[in-house]
């Protein structure tokens, strides 16, 4: 151990560890250490039921994902005309129900839990975001069924698209166009926003009770 | 400046913390909601009534379908008087100042006479020269004439008949309207019209635009949307075919859609029923904006101390508190 010791002591300058990736490793080690990424202990009161439609609702985007996956590969027509492709169509529609469901329970949670105060006004935000893009997706995804509710919703929604200028570069009456937002760009937009909302929860921690002496703010 | 995890090791001082495996939650949650889901979507399945074809139209409402057509050609239809993004034939919907639906302009023309009902007769015309014949007039009409004839058969069809999935309409001065409208008819009929409104160019196609728009100027598909509870005045936007949940997350959406001003002739501030998806649109941007933002709203983020729902999720810190235990 002496002989390396002596070793580090004997590099030139120019070898110290240094340069971008290791300020970006700094960062990360300095912001979101493993403890707080992955902590084996937790203040006593994260026992109230409250904090499992957190990860009940990061449960069903998984079941979401894995049964929207096999949809894409298998692709439209066997959603359709097989038993098998109708079962992974339900699955993929129930999990979204479950996934709104179990979604806005947690937001309602965190709402009567203030759960943005002490400087966690940022994570609610991204949470707010995660609810639109998700919205949007699951709207792509009705629209891109290829049943008559796609029909009449496309129909009816172009609208509202229309009225805001939105409908000139989205075509809510264009499949092609509807089915790949819904299966690509929305689903990474989804994604990236629940790992930045869970990293931003992991990095602060729950927050604590509310202190009756103590206000709401952030 | 200190590092997040120095503040959150301050945060959590003085806080009693127990043994917590995040890992085996999600585990669990991961086979719970799985079950859940693989069961409900076993026993109740799912949505999938099967979409409308133009040749189901055509032959199950061949007048409807034929009043649609003639109304295309006398510019008369939604589609044809839409506007922006199709045409221009349309001011759009604004608010004062604010009309967006102008700003993009014509980017995805549909000139509805021509896409919908000419382009597709003279496709079906190479091997019928009456029909040749019947789209040579009419494109070598005027106007004036062309709107004789579309208002004059328009007004056959509302006491027209029909037998074997044809219509007959009483005598009368339709000029070639009388051969094109029955064949586009026939051609519908045979499911032809669905692959010509298809037409691009090009062998692949993904975009349902022309069909869908031409689908929506009819009321066939309004009609069986009403059968379920789709129309918009129905809350239909959060609605599903059969006794499913739709998109309820669109509730409040939705309900703006069933209350005044958005229902109103007259409305409130210029916005009325005329320009109701312009507003509700607004209107959802900024209470969504609002609801992000509730951490600084005074009121909205004070709700949460005024209502003791805290005090039920977290019993057993208050109880803990009141017993004189420190936390």
């Amino acid at each position: 151990m002496e002989v390396r010791a002596k070793m580090e002591v004997a590099k030139p300058a120019s070898e110290q560890p240094a340069g971008w990736t290791f300020r970006v490793r700094q960062a990360i080690d300095r912001s979101l250490p493993m403890d707080h990424l992955l902590p084996v202990r937790q203040p006593y009161y994260v026992g109230s039921w409250i904090y499992v439609f957190g990860v009940v609702t990061i449960a069903a985007l998984v079941w979401v994902v894995v049964s929207g996956v096999v949809l894409a590969f298998m692709g439209p027509q066997w959603w359709h005309d097989s038993s098998l492709g109708r079962f992974f169509n339900s699955l993929h529609f129930w999990s979204v129900q479950l996934f709104f469901i179990f979604m806005v329970l947690h937001l309602w949670g965190q709402y009567f839990m203030a759960g943005w105060r002490h400087g966690r006004a940022a994570t609610w935000a991204i949470g707010v975001v995660i609810f639109g893009v998700s919205i949007l997706t699951a709207f792509t995804g009705y629209l891109s069924q290829q049943n008559f509710d796609s029909q009449f919703i496309a129909v009816n929604a172009k609208d509202a698209m229309n009225a805001v200028g939105a409908g000139a570069f989205f075509n809510v009456l264009n499949f092609g166009q509807m089915y790949g937002l819904h299966i690509m760009l929305l689903p990474i937009g989804v994604t990236i926003f629940v790992v930045l909302h869970i990293v931003m929860v992991r990095a602060r921690g729950v927050v604590k009770p509310i202190d009756p002496e103590g206000g709401a703010r952030p | 400046m200190k590092s997040m995890g120095a503040t959150q090791d301050e945060y959590y001082r003085g806080v009693r913390m127990v043994p917590y495996d995040l890992v085996k939650e999600l585990a669990l949650a991961l086979a719970g909601v799985g079950i859940l889901a693989i069961a409900v979507a076993a026993v109740l399945s799912s949505p999938d009534v099967a979409p409308i074809t133009v040749a189901a139209w055509a032959q199950s409402d061949p007048v409807d379908f034929e009043t649609t057509a003639t109304n295309e050609l006398a510019g008369t239809t939604t589609s044809a008087g839409y506007g922006n993004p199709y045409n221009t034939n349309g001011p759009g919907q604004s608010w004062g100042p604010i009309a967006p639906q102008k700003w993009f302009g014509t980017r995805i023309p549909i000139d509805s006479g021509n896409t919908f009902v000419i382009q597709p007769l003279q496709r079906a015309a190479f091997s019928n020269p009456d029909l040749g014949t019947a789209l040579d007039t009419w494109q070598k009409a005027s106007s004036d004439q062309q709107g004789k004839w579309t208002a004059a058969y328009s007004k056959a069809l509302t006491t027209a008949t029909v037998k074997d999935g044809k219509v007959t309409v009483a005598d009368g001065d339709y000029g070639p309207l009388a051969m094109m409208m029955p064949s586009l008819l026939g051609v519908a009929q045979t499911g032809g019209l669905d692959g010509l409104l298809m037409v691009s160019g090009r062998f692949y196609q993904t975009d349902y635009t022309p069909a869908l728009l031409f689908m929506g100027d009819g009321t066939y598909l309004a009609g069986q949307a009403q059968q379920w509870n789709l129309l918009g005045n129905q809350w239909g936007m959060m609605n599903e075919t059969g006794r499913y949940p739709g998109q309820t997350w669109l509730w409040l959406y939705t309900m703006w859609y069933q209350v005044p001003p958005f229902t109103s002739s007259t409305g409130f501030l210029g916005i009325n029923s005329s320009n109701a998806d312009l507003g509700i649109i607004l209107l959802m941007t900024l209470l969504t904006i609002a609801l992000a933002l509730v951490p600084l709203i005074p009121g909205l983020r004070d709700i949460p101390r005024w209502v003791p729902i805290h005090r039920l999720i977290w019993r057993d810190y208050y109880a803990s508190r009141k017993g004189g235990a420190r936390t």
